[in-house]
């Protein structure tokens, strides 16, 4: 297929209209490589969107250009538009501190601050000025990841003393508690067990009444128990034998699964890809 | 002779009493590591039990109160190095006050992209070199250039604050200001290189984190990053110390070697080192013992501190 072509974007078909973040034909590029090419690709507020494909596809390429977070890496450039409630976050005029605030991450492996417990869900709040009650809101944070019951009694304690599915979603906490609108997450399931997984996918349902999720994942079944939308990118060679990803198909998560409109998808997701 | 294609078991006992090379130089090295290292634990109690024991006769003579006299007398032969002792404590003292924050500085502006690495190789390797130099030509340079360089300004701030105990001498050619700014550039190579492996070896997720918060980078530094690093920067500090306690030639230069412990940094003084510098060649009897006695306590000291610095620096890397 020609990536350039828009793929059947799902979301005219959506009950729900009110898309939180817009991504118009963009490319990202590492220097002079081309990672991620012609991606459009539209968020619904309060949906969990998952976006599966092979190693290398540039899935966290794009995850990291909703928060800015490629700002981080010299060389890393965006082209295209990327439209957050109708505000281009690659304006000029935009604040990247702001933007990571309003659009939290949590990454693939947990990584909590070498501080305690209780200053590891502060840490946010404490940076942006928070003035309400500091011990309410790493309460209500830790419930909102289900670890306030495993933690109540050992705040104090250092967060790196936790095991890692706790830790994960320590994380998870730490990112509720800066009360972002939308949260991405980078494989953050895939260093632990199924039970703190499932731990996890539980919390994004409940997670999503309040915010809304872009997901990363390899794990087939989680993309189709999370996620209500799913985008399946691929990786192509070019001539110069680089190789750039783009989108193939982005639908409900059903029709992904279900009912592929292309045959790449269909291999992907039946496991017959290589 | 069964079989051609395996050897049979027994041939593998008669291979370890055959000539192998290799087997044969590794128990060399093992051998020559052992004798090393016996004979460096050998030098090492040689040296204690010779301090110890030259020191003796003044250990019995003055007792603690070596510590706290001030007295330095051939003629009577009383002796007593408390001068001696606050003039190493302040000179070092005021060289972690420049060098650490300045240190530490130097090593979150080379760890944190603050600059292409173009710029950045030059200024670590410039750090290096700083280290190479030898501390006579820290001390030449300093009495012939930095002393008089800074002088005009120690008497504006001796002028201006003349009030401040501290600053109520006239800076006349060495002072232990002075030496100890000397001493700051001589620890900066140490703090900055062992802080920079401290930075740059915190994992890059921790910085992702931070960000991924919305922290700006001046947020990151100070409140994850060099609070992460923090037990590896206190470490360098320590070995830092250790040198500038222990730091001879320089200050034997530049500090003024005055037997006297004057509140104000402007004044003369004397430090450990520089009073045994200064005074081997001639002592013998009582004197020496007395030498050799404050060569104990400067021991001690350094060794304190450079225990005190492998602790943290070993908590450190259980972190990581
Ligand atoms: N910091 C970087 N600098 C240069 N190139 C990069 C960088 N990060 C990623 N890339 C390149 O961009 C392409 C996409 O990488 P990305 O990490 O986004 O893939 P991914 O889909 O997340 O893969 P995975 O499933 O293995 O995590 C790869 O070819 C990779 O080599
Ligand atoms: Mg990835």
């Amino acid at each position: 297929m020609n990536p350039s072509t828009r793929p059947n974007s799902a979301s005219d078909t959506l009950e729900n209209n009110d898309i939180v973040i817009r991504t118009e034909n963009v490319s990202i590029f590492y220097g002079a490589f081309q990672a991620v090419r012609n991606v459009f690709l539209d968020v619904p507020k309060n949906n969990v969107v998952a976006l599966i494909g092979p190693s290398g596809c540039g899935k966290s390429t794009l995850l990291r250009c909703y928060n800015r977070l490629n700002d981080l890496i010299p060389g890393a450039r965006v082209e295209g538009k990327i439209a957050y409630q109708g505000v281009d976050l690659y304006d000029p005029k935009i604040d990247p501190v702001e933007v990571r605030r309003r659009i939290g991450m949590v990454f693939q492996k947990a990584n909590p601050f070498p501080k305690s417990i209780y200053e590891n869900v502060a840490f946010g709040a404490r940076i942006n000025g928070f003035k309400g009650n500091m011990d309410e809101l790493v309460e209500r944070s830790l419930r909102g990841s289900a670890l306030w019951d495993e933690v109540k009694d050992k705040l104090k304690e250092s967060g790196l003393s936790l095991s890692g599915g706790q830790q994960q979603r320590l994380c998870i906490a730490r990112t509720i508690a800066i009360e972002p609108e939308v949260i991405l997450m980078d494989e953050p399931c895939s260093a632990l067990d199924p039970i703190s997984t499932l731990r996890v996918e539980d919390l994004m349902h409940e997670l999503k009444k309040q915010f809304t999720i872009i997901i990363v994942t390899h794990n087939m079944q989680q993309a189709s128990r999370v996620a209500d939308m799913t985008a399946f990118f691929n990786a192509e060679a070019t001539e110069g034998g680089s190789r750039f990803g783009y989108l193939v198909e982005y639908d409900k998560t059903y029709n992904i699964f279900n009912a592929p409109k292309q045959q790449a998808t269909q291999d992907y997701v039946s496991g017959r890809f290589g | 002779m069964t079989s051609l294609t395996t050897a049979p078991a027994e041939t593998l006992i008669d291979s370890s009493t055959k000539f192998q090379p290799e087997r044969q130089i590794n128990q060399i090295f093992r051998w020559l590591t052992i004798a090393l290292a016996v004979c460096v634990g050998l030098v090492l109690l040689w040296i204690t039990y010779s301090l110890l024991l030259i020191a003796l006769p003044a250990i019995r003579t003055f007792g603690l109160g070596f510590l706290t006299n001030s007295t330095w007398n051939p003629v009577e032969e009383i002796y007593g190095v408390f001068p001696q002792i606050y003039g190493t404590i302040l000179s070092s003292f005021l060289a972690l006050l420049f060098a650490v924050p300045l240190g530490v500085g130097v090593a979150v502006f080379l760890t944190e992209n603050f600059l292409p690495p173009k710029i950045l190789t030059p200024i670590a390797f410039i750090m290096e070199l700083l280290a190479a130099i030898p501390s006579v030509v820290y001390g030449l340079w300093g009495i012939f250039v930095f002393l008089p360089a800074i002088r005009p300004i120690l008497q504006g701030i001796n002028r201006a604050f003349g009030w401040i105990p501290f600053f109520s001498t006239t800076p006349g050619g060495r002072h232990l200001f002075g030496a100890s700014l000397v001493l700051a550039i001589m620890i900066l190579p140490t703090i900055v290189a062992i802080s920079r492996d401290t930075m740059s070896s915190l994992p890059p997720q921790l910085r992702q984190g931070s960000y991924g918060l919305g922290a700006t980078r001046w947020e990151t530094i100070t409140r994850v990053l060099v609070p992460a690093g923090l037990s590896g920067i206190i470490g360098s500090v320590m070995l830092a110390l250790g040198r500038a306690l222990g730091e001879t030639m320089a200050l034997a230069m530049l500090v003024g070697n005055a037997n006297n412990a004057n509140i104000s940094w402007f004044s003369p003084a004397s430090t450990i080192a520089s009073l045994i510098a200064n005074q081997f060649g001639e002592a013998s009897g009582l004197q020496k013992s007395s030498l050799f006695y404050g060569a104990l306590i400067l021991m001690v000291l350094t060794l304190l501190v450079n225990i005190l610095a492998q602790m943290v620096v070993s908590r450190f890397q259980q972190v990581e």
